[in-house]
């Protein structure tokens, strides 16, 4: 067991020599999550702009449901997509399991919901001004729902970034479903549990100092986002 | 009833059907909320030409009947004809509303109206540029437009309405909330609209504003249409005593 201070000594030193290694978990971890948040983004936010516009029955329980999801516990997502790719699961033929394609689905199905839900409620406000003048002038569902999607493009940026911060950030339905197989599924979380597991502090640190930072520049693009916004006068 | 639009509207209006919205004839509608009457039987014919302007104290319906008869919320009785047909998105096609808040786009001047000329296949620069010299907003085209004043911001919002081309333009108290010089700006584009044949529907508090533009005056108490008439015959004497006590400035239940 390494002490603390030589553990951070080492774990500067792979970062600052771009090790491969360490490159190889980065770049894996930054495409399944950027990915799955594109994916997420293609699915949520239209789902989440059609339910602010529309009133139809049970549409409360819909908004319920998408709230509650956005609680998903990734062991249970996870569980739940190794099931349907095992070979004995229904999509078992398509050999995703212990793939980036798996950890990709994975957490697609965990932030989708976050993305749909955050985009219902942006959506939800800017449609309450926009409604009696989309009626006057007969905009077409479709147009309304693209119109609302980009002039509320700032703030579901913010939407698109929480997605991300989850997904990178979350290891246990990519460890189910990606098995943290080394230079195939490992990504900066599992790397992160199993280097702690063996007692090797050094990766996990340098990993952790990159997630640490790449949600630090989340937070900043989030930041310049909002300001550009405002410089702009478009929120 | 011949209608001074129609031709524009042929020309440029693509997939739609055409025919004179004028007369526009209200019977016994009715609108309720919430166990509650709150639009009493309206008969009431609009004929082309004229500015019509509906007043009445606050509470009497006026933004209410004229959401009628935009049908933009269904009437709970009654019957509503623009030009012989039942109300209907084509007949909402052809008309525009401004509302008393002007509702900005979060874009620049210009995509405020080239998304509603878009929306009827009449998107062009110089079109674009017409209308926006048209309300004195050409030199701001690529500002954002909720950097506009107002008043800026209420004859954007004109324009927009234009853009559709309307053969009814309805306005809810459009200058509720402007200073005199922003309200003459915005009744002198209105007046310009009906000069070129659009049919005016105008709510307002405003008394002096009713006696400088309207034709005929419709006036609303409590859901209810006491009066419509021509204005000049309205101000001089009107047949209730509710729309006297209301010229006169007085409190009315």
């Amino acid at each position: 067991m390494q002490d603390f201070g030589e553990a951070f000594r080492l774990a500067f030193g792979l970062v600052f020599s771009a090790n491969p290694d360490l490159l190889e978990i980065v770049v894996l971890s930054l495409r399944v999550s950027l990915t799955a948040v594109a994916l997420s983004c293609l699915i949520g936010l239209p789902l989440g702009a059609a339910v602010a516009m529309s009133r139809f029955r049970g549409r409360m329980a819909l908004v319920v449901i998408l709230n509650a999801l956005m609680g998903l516990p990734p062991v249970v997502v996870g569980l739940m997509v190794y099931l349907m790719l095992s070979n004995a699961g229904p999509l078992g033929w398509m050999q995703l399991l212990y793939t980036p394609t798996a950890m990709i689905i994975a957490q697609s199905i965990l932030i989708a919901p976050i993305v749909a839900a955050l985009t219902r409620e942006v959506v939800a406000q800017l449609h309450e001004e926009y409604a009696e003048q989309f009626r006057s002038l007969c905009v077409p569902p479709g147009r309304a729902i693209l119109t609302l999607l980009w002039d509320a493009r700032y703030s579901l940026l913010t939407v698109a970034l929480a997605g991300f911060g989850r997904a990178i950030a979350e290891v246990g339905a990519v460890i189910i479903v990606g098995g943290n197989i080394q230079h195939l599924t490992r990504v900066m979380t599992t790397a992160i549990a199993l280097e702690t597991s063996k007692g090797d502090l050094a990766l996990a640190l340098a990993l952790g100092l990159i997630l640490i930072t790449l949600a630090l520049t989340v937070n900043t693009m989030v930041m310049a986002l909002r300001g550009t916004a405002i410089r702009q006068a478009h929120v | 009833m011949s209608d001074s639009n129609e031709g524009v509207l042929v020309d440029t209006l693509q997939g739609v059907e055409h025919w004179p919205l004028l007369p526009a004839v209200a019977r016994g509608l009715s609108f309720d909320a919430g166990g509650r009457r709150l639009m009493h039987e309206i008969d009431l014919t609009l004929v082309a030409g004229t500015v019509t302007v509906i007043i009445g104290p606050n509470g009497a319906g006026k933004s209410l009947l004229l959401r009628l008869l935009h049908g933009m919320i269904p009437c709970s009785g009654g019957t509503l004809a623009w030009g012989g047909r039942t109300m209907t998105e084509t007949v909402r096609l052809r008309q525009a509303m401004v509302f008393q808040r002007p509702v900005m786009l979060r874009r620049s001047v210009a995509a405020n109206l080239r998304f509603a000329l878009k929306l009827r296949g009449l998107e062009s620069d110089d079109r674009c540029h017409a209308l926006l010299t048209e309300v004195g907003l050409a030199d701001r085209a690529t500002q954002a437009a909720r950097l506009l004043s107002g008043g800026e911001q209420q004859r954007l919002a004109l324009a927009r309405a234009m853009a559709v081309e309307p053969q009814v333009l309805f306005l809810d108290e459009p200058t509720a909330s402007l200073d005199p010089a922003a309200t003459d700006a915005i009744e002198d584009i209105v007046k310009r609209a009906h000069q070129r044949g659009t049919k005016i529907v105008f709510v307002t508090h405003d008394m002096g504003q009713a006696r400088r533009l309207a034709d005929d005056v419709v006036f609303l108490h409590a859901g209810r249409l006491l009066e419509h008439t021509q204005a000049e015959q309205f101000f001089r004497a009107p047949a209730s005593t509710t729309a006297r006590d209301y010229i006169d400035g007085r409190l009315i239940f």
